[in-house]
């Protein structure tokens, strides 16, 4: 192996990064356009559900009940029913996700005392949405018919009428719960295979198509030479892209990284030397930008978005799905990071995690190595 | 006519000479309803709870039962103290952690208030969010639970006094197991379509313009309408095939049907198709290699749409601004249609505003880019 050679083909790549502006330009920009979506725009709470009421009972006892809903902030009241066939139209048509109904005589049975029911019709489409708003739902009148045990207890004048539990939550590392401190580390990952997956293999093949390849393989420099000077300005960019993305969560959302930097880099760089390798290695099954593109998108891309435990959590995966993220680097990575930048936690907590990225690297590297070694022979 | 024959011809030989494209067209949506069908589920169960009981008192155990019982909870380890539950979390053993003081259970009975602590995994915010907020509910009960116990013993003065206790009873329409895989295997439809549409027409344009044989089709006596209506009609109909694959696969791997009408399907898939065609020749006038088209067409287009479109993340939740932003992507309103068709089984009297926007975002789509593509060749 000769460094010189490494480093020619390492110039002309990176000359060839730098004239094509538009691209480089994008695996720059990409990064923070992503960020800005995914910290604005992105929350999984569930709020503004938007309820109509249909009011059978038409008392002080149920206008009182209601006014509960309308009190929290999880439901904006959208429309004022008259008969129950109005239900299934606005819940065909998508207006409202929930529809309380209470009955005739409501406020008699609640005045006597026991259960008073009242009914509560949901869209189920999206389960998750759905489930949020029936434990809504529930806890709002949980909430009334506490208030209403408390008011009886101080009439028949028992000591200190309130509720005897004193419910204490509280959040470790993320207190207000933030979607950003959670999303970000994800975001990272991602920017990640985008620019040492995608653009390894891209522009590998890209020779390929161009035919420029065949003339490098009867240049004297090895295939490996070859690889290590064209993947090194994208393992770069990745870097650099990185770095951009945890200086502006830090600027645009407060997020900050409670371990060390050294940790944070060296998980990164152990996680890019598996990226890059598998770049290359995508890029010796395809023959055309397009299939490589669509090879990467679907064996990297979208496992980090599902598989790797960046929105879905692994427990509600069937097992053999579960067996399959292990497979998946970008499981490994993003609970390191997440260790390291929300937990702060040292290697002690990530070192299995960075020893499973360690033998990613290696494997793939050397699947890739030796599949150059037979097409360049 | 003949002449659009012969382009689309000459496409459909290109597809098949690459001989791994074709395949992965085909696998491809296959493989996204496996994923997003089995893995992609936020539905919250068994979420993972550390136990420190301190009081071991018959309350102490009702209160534990309570988390259990409400099928939301496992209990993944009993520990010892406070510290132990915290370093639980702190491993990542549980999600959260119970923690429940010695003396509740005399206290509860004496009507004495007790502090009861519960801690939560904030790194995985969303479980961490829904988790809290069951076990406000479970705790706001057995609470509910004691006072009327009391209320009761308090003899004579008690019975007196009669307190409510509202039930909900909750009706679920559409998917009444609530899975949330009913809700993403339809979503799978849109992506794929849009993959196909807008990446892969993208793609096959700037091909030519990269290898200099766009110049040849200049030249020739197409025109640049025949030329366009050429370029896409072969993805309109691979996409028709692939709407197809995916209605079978989703109703042989999660018997999942669509309640609606087939035809309106069809239809509506073709009126959202206009749309994303459109902003793949868009993309095509403002790329000049294969690389930057695949780029600007997942990360500007196909990526923001299918986070802001409301396929896992509410717009609802969104802020005022972003949601207007979202009122121009027409996966938006495809989403409902698509949704509409196969949970809720409506048609198109529910429909009409979702069809009108995609209509409108379709024509002005397909009219501007082809503009802009014309211009271009010209």
């Amino acid at each position: 192996m000769s460094g010189s050679r490494i480093a020619a083909i390492l110039v002309k790549e990176l000359r060839q990064v730098a004239r094509d502006r538009a691209t480089l330009a994008m695996l720059l920009v990409l990064p923070l356009f992503l960020l800005v979506m995914f910290g604005y725009a992105i929350s999984l709470d569930v709020k503004h559900i938007q309820l109509a009421v249909l009011d059978w009972d038409r008392t002080e006892g149920s206008r009182g009940f209601l006014q509960q809903f309308l009190h929290s902030e999880y439901f904006d009241l959208r429309a004022v029913l008259q008969d129950e066939a109005q239900i299934d139209h606005l819940l065909d048509n998508g207006t409202v996700l929930v529809a309380l109904v209470v009955p005739r005589g409501f406020a008699a049975a609640a005045a006597a005392g026991g259960d008073a029911e009242v009914q509560a019709v949901v869209d189920g489409s999206n389960g998750t949405t759905a489930a949020t708003a029936i434990g809504y739902v529930q806890a709002v009148a949980a909430d009334y018919s506490q208030r209403a045990l408390v008011r009886a207890l101080k009439r028949a004048g028992a000591p200190g009428a309130r509720s005897t539990i004193d419910f204490r939550p509280r959040v470790l590392f993320n207190p207000e719960l933030r979607s950003a401190n959670f999303l970000v580390p994800g975001l990272i990952a991602l920017v990640l295979i985008m620019s040492a997956v995608m653009s390894t293999a891209l522009s590998i093949v890209r020779e390929k198509e161009r035919g420029t390849m065949e003339q490098l393989v009867v240049s004297p420099t090895r295939p490996l030479e070859l690889v290590i000077g064209k993947v090194i300005p994208y393992f770069l960019i990745g870097l650099v892209s990185a770095a951009t993305v945890l200086a502006a969560s830090r600027l645009l959302f407060g997020v900050t990284v409670r371990g060390s930097w050294l940790d944070l880099a060296g998980v990164t760089v152990v996680f890019l030397f598996g990226c890059v390798g598998f770049g290359v290695l995508l890029s010796t099954l395809s023959d055309s930008q397009q299939v490589a593109f669509i090879l990467s998108v679907f064996l990297t891309l979208l496992p980090v978005f599902i598989l790797s435990g960046f929105v879905f959590p692994f427990r509600n995966m069937p097992r053999i799905i579960q067996a399959v993220t292990y497979v998946m680097p970008g499981r490994y990575y993003l609970a390191a990071l997440r260790a390291i930048m929300l937990k702060g936690a040292g290697i002690a907590v990530y070192g299995r995690q960075l020893l499973a990225l360690a033998v990613y690297g290696v494997v793939v590297s050397g699947l890739s190595i030796l599949r150059l070694r037979r097409s360049a022979s | 006519m003949r002449t659009i024959g012969f382009i689309i011809r000459k496409e459909f030989q290109q597809i098949r000479r690459d001989r791994r494209m074709l395949p992965l067209i085909f696998i491809a949506p296959v493989l996204q309803i496996i994923l997003l069908g089995y893995a992609a589920n936020m539905d919250v169960n068994d979420i993972p709870v550390s136990v420190c009981d301190q009081d071991h008192t018959a309350e102490s155990r009702e209160l534990i039962q309570r988390f259990v019982g409400s099928g939301s909870f496992v209990v993944s380890r009993a520990a010892g103290s406070a510290e132990e539950a915290e370093g639980d979390i702190e491993r990542g053993a549980s999600s959260l952690a119970l923690i429940i003081p010695p003396g509740y259970g005399r206290s509860q009975t004496a009507g004495r208030v007790t502090a009861v602590q519960l801690l939560a995994d904030g790194s995985e915010s969303q479980s961490a969010a829904i988790g809290l907020s069951y076990a406000t509910l479970i705790v706001s009960r057995q609470a509910a639970v004691t006072a009327s116990a009391r209320l009761a013993s308090l003899g004579a003065a008690g019975r007196r006094v009669r307190s409510v206790q509202v039930q909900p009873a909750v009706r679920v329409f559409y998917n009444p197991t609530l899975a949330s895989r009913n809700f993403m295997v339809p979503g799978v439809l849109a992506m794929v379509l849009m993959i196909i549409t807008t990446v892969l027409t993208s793609l096959s344009i700037v091909k030519e313009k990269e290898r200099g044989t766009l110049e040849q089709l200049i030249v020739t006596p197409i025109t640049p309408r025949q030329l366009i209506v050429g370029k896409l009609a072969p993805f309109v109909l691979i996409s028709i095939v692939v709407i197809s694959l995916v209605l079978a696969a989703s109703l042989a791997l999660f018997g999942l049907s669509v309640r609606g009408s087939l035809l309106l399907l069809y239809a509506l898939s073709l009126l959202f198709m206009f749309t994303t065609l459109g902003a793949g020749l868009f993309i095509s006038t403002i790329s000049r290699t294969q690389q930057q088209a695949m780029m600007i067409a997942v990360f500007f287009f196909i990526m923001p749409m299918v986070i802001l479109s409301g396929f896992v993340f509410p717009i609802e939740s969104m802020p005022d601004a972003i949601q207007w932003v979202t009122y121009v992507f027409p996966l938006r309103w495809y989403f409902v249609i698509i949704r509409g068709l196969f949970l809720k089984g409506v048609g198109i009297a529910d429909l009409w505003k979702e069809t009108a926007a995609l209509a409108v975002i379709g024509l002005a789509v397909i009219v501007g880019s082809a503009l802009r593509f014309r211009k271009r060749l010209e």
